[in-house]
């Protein structure tokens, strides 16, 4: 056999990952493109509170959704009712999403009129919290029946997120889900994160959402 | 098992850049560092690799060597650190929540074997 040399790599398994998603952060905000990634576990409510979030937003803002999924278009057909202009990703099998699909996600998405991108991600709290999709803020949703221990529990996740929605209020009170341990839990992970209970069903706390994710929207732009 | 597929192709794909860089015509070894808790489980890995490396001409005699890093927690509180996977998050010296993971979380492309 050839001359055996060793090579030193000495870098982490997401760094090439992480190079792509910090270039794609660089083009979009050169672009005025916001790209929000939205996690969850599955069942938590993401697509319903996209709906209510793309109808309180309104004209305001041009919206483009990606709906990732591992193999269907359920979520972005109804999402595609609501008008706002949606693509789907099939991620064909893989539990998340890197920076490389979520930039040719965009690309279909044609991102030249649309203003905020929302990334609906594979419906999981495990992967997708390892790889930076390129994403400008992400944010996740846990609802109430899944229980108040999830920040524990799923530390990577929680650590991850600018936002936490706590959605399904309105069953708060037919489970033993105490909010002000849940909200403990996450600072303990998270301290910087912001908590906002909603029920995407009913509409309540979407207003607060909506109006924390356009602040953070105009934040970026102008961020020098 | 499917986080480990795309986590093998990340590899495959930093690794490839490494090799057209120092004109490499073969992989004999690809040696990780795997932190004990970390999120990736070390047989699926090695399942997915033996499935992996007959796509990839550059990969096709290579072996996969994952090299154990144990996991230790940091108390803030009594500064001793302990075992994290014996004691998670709470102190086993002082009992205090104020801990924080020293290693353990490591998935590093530590260096590879080539011809």
């Amino acid at each position: 056999m050839a001359d055996v040399r060793i090579l030193e790599i000495k870098q982490s398994v997401f760094a090439d990952n992480d190079r792509q998603a910090d270039e794609l952060r660089r083009e979009l905000k050169e672009k005025g493109v916001f790209l929000l990634n939205l996690m969850s576990s599955p069942g938590s409510g993401k697509t319903t509170t996209l709906m209510r979030t793309i109808a309180a937003i309104g004209e305001k803002v041009k919206i483009g959704v990606m709906e990732a999924d591992i193999d269907s278009d359920v979520d972005a057909r109804t999402i595609a009712g609501s008008g706002a202009k949606v693509i789907q990703l099939h991620t064909g099998g893989m539990c998340h999403l890197d920076a490389a699909m979520t930039r040719q996600g965009l690309e279909g998405l044609e991102t030249g009129d649309v203003e905020l991108a929302i990334l609906e991600n594979v419906g999981n709290l495990v992967c997708p919290a390892e790889f930076d999709t390129g994403a400008c803020k992400n944010a996740m949703i846990l609802s109430v029946p899944e229980g108040d221990d999830k920040p524990l529990k799923y530390p990577l996740m929680f650590s991850i997120c600018d936002v936490v929605l706590i959605n399904k209020i309105d069953v708060l009170p037919y489970f033993d889900f105490d909010m002000d341990k849940c909200v403990e839990n996450i600072h303990m992970r998270n301290p910087g994160a912001k908590v906002i209970p909603i029920c995407a069903k009913t509409g309540e706390g979407i207003d607060k959402w909506v109006k924390w994710l356009l602040e953070q929207r105009e934040i970026w732009l102008h961020k020098a | 098992m499917m986080h480990e597929l795309g986590v093998v192709f990340h590899i495959m794909d930093s690794v490839e850049k490494v090799a057209a860089e120092n004109q490499v015509q073969g992989i004999n070894k690809v040696i990780l560092e795997l932190g004990e808790v970390s999120t990736v489980i070390d047989t699926y890995l090695q399942s997915c690799w033996k499935w992996a490396v007959k796509k990839r001409e550059l990969f096709t005699e290579a072996e996969l060597v994952v090299l154990k890093l144990p996991a230790v927690t940091y108390c803030e509180n009594c500064g001793q650190t302990y075992p994290t996977v014996t004691y998670g998050k709470i102190c086993p010296h002082c009992q205090s929540p104020d801990t924080w993971l020293l290693q353990g979380n490591e998935f590093n492309i530590k260096e590879i074997e080539v011809y």
